[in-house]
């Protein structure tokens, strides 16, 4: 499928424009990689004895699969509301900058800031690298629509996802439960690693999971916050010596 | 499975918003409502970023180091073997996440055959 070319009739209805954005999450990998993702998630709900209608409400509300895992692993662990919320949030900090460098590529001279608040809030790290692939090849006045058509095509794919994920691990045998939960671990491991372009996000990685079973055994309660800054403080120790020294 | 239970309690889901959805939401909206002024490439958010990546690298080890549900009945062994595994064919297939995925899977399952 390629999309039609920018001075098309096809992208004067803004309904096409949504049409062949909804149609584009075939032509990427990221699309199986979601799914696989979601379907784990659907699947730790179901383990840390959340109801399935929470666990579709999560993926629809939140829309970020490190905030899902995070507030799913803090509060099925015992950690209390606070605590979950500080990790969520801190994990959701680098929505910020996605969102602020998307919007202007939709932005035109007359779009409203309402206008675009769906398309912030589809906005993660899958759509935010769709759209630097997709949105030079869509007329900027249908871009808002392409996005929320996009967007929601991701955000069914995980839905249908977590449903399947979490029957899965209702009915499977122990074995293959065990399978389907392990697919978020590996799926967050290299998919993050694959986004680390800079020395600091390998540092931050790698350390992070290295410091976690340290931070553990404080039993703080706040193990993965203490991991995680201490770790990423580091990494940004190592890219701040490395510009010194460049 | 009952009705009731797809829904679970209403307590659950309330605290979904407040732990949840609020605090991840919170930083899309200053996004939207700030975006212009600030700088991609700023130090704080390079900071922010690092910090970030750590967290989720520490929620990924708590899974496999603390697992849920079903994933407690597979060895300790099993499950680090299987994430070693699939790092090392992720970076020889020059950072195919399938590969990596896949490979990861094998290892666990073949290790629980195998252990029968």
């Amino acid at each position: 499928m390629a999309l039609p070319p920018l001075d098309s009739p096809q992208w004067q209805s803004p309904w096409r424009a949504f049409a062949w954005g909804l149609r584009s999450i075939t032509q990427t990998i990221l699309t199986i990689v979601l799914f696989v993702t979601y379907l784990g998630i659907g699947a730790l709900a179901h383990d840390t004895h959340f109801s399935l209608v929470w666990a579709l409400a999560s993926t629809l509300f939140v829309w970020a699969g490190p905030a899902q895992i995070i507030l799913i692993t803090t509060l099925g662990s015992g950690a209390t509301i606070i605590q979950s919320a500080i990790a969520v949030t801190v994990s959701a900090i680098r929505l910020f900058p996605m969102v602020v460098s998307v919007l202007p590529l939709m932005r035109t001279p007359t779009t409203k800031r309402r206008e675009l608040v769906f398309a912030a809030h589809l906005t993660a790290v899958t759509l935010w690298v769709e759209c630097h692939r997709f949105l030079p090849l869509v007329p900027r006045e249908r871009r808002i629509a392409f996005v929320h058509g996009l967007g929601c095509g991701l955000v069914s794919v995980c839905l249908v996802a977590n449903t399947v994920g979490y029957f899965l691990a209702a009915n499977l045998t122990q074995t293959l439960g065990a399978a389907i939960l392990l697919l978020t671990p590996l799926s967050f491991l290299f998919s993050t690693a694959r986004n680390s372009r800079e020395v600091a996000d390998v540092v931050a990685l790698a350390l992070g999971i290295l410091l976690y079973p340290l931070a553990a055994k404080m039993n703080s309660g706040l193990d993965i916050l203490v991991s995680g800054v201490v770790a990423g403080t580091i990494a940004y120790g190592v890219h701040w010596w490395r510009e010194v020294r460049a | 499975m009952s009705f009731a239970q797809l829904i679970g309690d209403w307590h659950a889901l309330a605290v979904l918003f407040v732990a949840g959805v609020v605090p991840n939401q919170i930083w899309r909206m200053l996004g939207l409502w700030f975006g212009g002024g600030i700088d991609e490439g700023s130090e704080l958010l390079v900071w922010v970023r690092a910090v970030a990546t750590a967290i989720l690298a520490g929620v990924i080890a708590q899974i496999v180091v603390e697992p849920p549900g079903a994933l407690a009945t597979v060895p300790d062994v099993l499950r680090y073997g299987a994430v070693g595994a699939g790092l090392v064919v992720f970076l020889l297939t020059r950072r195919s996440i399938f590969a990596g995925v896949v490979t990861g899977e094998v290892f666990m399952l073949a290790g629980k055959w195998w252990l029968g």
